[in-house]
């Protein structure tokens, strides 16, 4: 087990809520691991999206604040749960560490930032922002994982899926955009088998499930037959968005009687946790009035594992 | 008191508009339509994104002004990488969609509160950056 790994970590409003447990079975995991993990002391809302406009400085001071505090807590490296606060925190960081900004009217934004809070010398941008799934990959190596296991999967059928924020854009990207695999040697050494299907980097519909639920719900129904038809078991995710929405799904589907059977949406530390017979509060299971009991569909090796 | 019109022919001025607000070169685009190949939500736009690039070069304001796809538009962002010309699709939708806004026709609709309250957080706050100015 490595020792002295320490690693500020970001939360981001879901995971205290909806999310929960997401936040306490990747807490649990990084402690089997010997990762600490230290909450910053104080954070504000990451902004949950980047901001797409040019001229337009305030959307991203939200994010800068957080850096400036990881920072003056002495943190080099944050790491977060959510796709969402990755994507935003890592893309707000580039404007302070990519001289050649991939956007060429990005590239002011450094000085005008710093100048706006009024801060000397300013956020220097030598944070290191890290997905979750990153760190295990650049930190762990899947045979620490398999040692830790306790109750193997057994071959159960898991589609990890992937979404867009944690591989698009292309600069801030964990994995190929196009043919993601961070969580096939995880889950692998958890005793799974991992289903690749067309449609795991496929955005599930996003923050449109408040405007358009139907449209998010076509999409879901897509993504969970792609991996239903690839002979899954049930979907692994990492964003608390696209466990809300291909959950959501779920409940309009069983009231059709029509789309895909139901399919148990899980994050991947939940899956870890289990595996590595780790203790963790599942309270907000029950939170998400849209959430399905495992097991539904021939997922009768994950009820064994439970 | 003279006044001097520069290269802007004020018919160009939605596309300039679109091009200050999104950062990006709306005229490197030449119809591919890879973007609107790949885009999960194309199905539910009345503009599919190659549309919308070709409509702004043409600087078609009533018709980019009564565009409902830009609202569907949930910067996934699969367009902007696989764009050969490297045009971030997302933000000139982005852009469109704020030009609605600051021109007072925003052809949004707020979620229903019995929605609202089963909704996580980050659908809700996202919702409220994207959709308002």
């Amino acid at each position: 087990m490595p020792e002295g790994l320490r690693v500020g970590y970001f939360p981001g409003c879901t995971l205290k809520t909806d999310a929960r447990d997401f936040e306490s079975s990747a807490l649990a995991v990084a402690g089997a691991l010997g990762i600490e993990v230290a909450e910053l002391s104080r954070w504000n809302c990451c902004g949950t999206v980047y901001s797409l406009d040019a001229v337009n400085l305030m959307p991203r001071l939200a994010s800068v604040h957080n850096l400036i505090r990881a920072e003056e807590e002495g943190f080099s490296e944050i790491m977060t749960l959510c796709s969402m606060c990755y994507n935003t925190l890592k893309r707000t960081n580039n404007l302070f560490t990519s001289i050649n900004s991939a956007v060429v009217a990005d590239a002011p934004w450094r000085t005008a930032i710093n100048d706006f809070l009024c801060l000397d010398p300013g956020y220097s941008g030598r944070v290191k922002i890290y997905h979750f799934l990153e760190f295990l990959r650049e930190k762990i190596k899947p045979e620490q994982v398999k040692d830790l296991v306790v109750r193997p999967l057994d071959g159960l059928a898991v589609a990890p899926y992937y979404g867009c924020l944690l591989l698009r854009p292309k600069e801030i990207a964990i994995d190929d955009p196009e043919k993601p695999e961070i969580l096939t040697p995880f889950l692998s050494a958890l005793g799974a088998k991992v289903i690749d299907f067309p449609l795991n980097n496929e955005c599930c519909g996003a923050y449109q499930t408040a405007m358009h639920p139907e449209a998010v719900a076509r999409r879901a129904c897509r993504i969970i037959s792609s991996a239903q038809s690839e002979g899954a078991d049930m979907i692994a995710v990492s964003c608390p968005l696209c466990h809300y929405n291909l959950s959501a799904l779920q409940n309009a589907t069983n009231s059709r009687q029509s789309g895909p059977k139901a399919m148990p949406i899980i994050y991947f530390t939940e899956i870890m946790a289990r595996a590595m017979g780790l203790n963790y509060q599942t309270d907000a299971a029950n939170m998400t009035p849209t959430s399905v009991p495992p097991g539904r569909c021939r997922a009768s090796a994950w009820e064994a594992a439970k | 008191m003279k006044i001097i019109l520069g290269n802007s022919h004020p018919q160009s001025l939605f596309a300039q508009r679109i091009e200050a607000l999104s950062g990006q070169k709306l005229f490197a685009c030449y119809q591919c339509g890879k973007c609107s190949s790949g885009c999960p939500m194309a199905e539910s736009m009345d503009l599919l994104p190659n549309r919308v690039i070709r409509e702004a070069q043409l600087n078609n304001g009533p018709v980019l002004m009564s565009c409902r796809a830009v609202w569907f538009c949930s910067s996934c962002f699969a367009c902007a990488v696989r764009c050969p010309k490297g045009i971030d699709i997302a933000r000139i939708m982005e852009a469109v969609r704020t030009i609605q806004m600051m021109d007072g026709k925003p052809i949004t609709e707020q979620p229903s509160c019995e929605d609202t309250g089963t909704l996580p957080q980050i659908a809700l706050v996202s919702h409220f950056r994207k959709f308002n100015v």
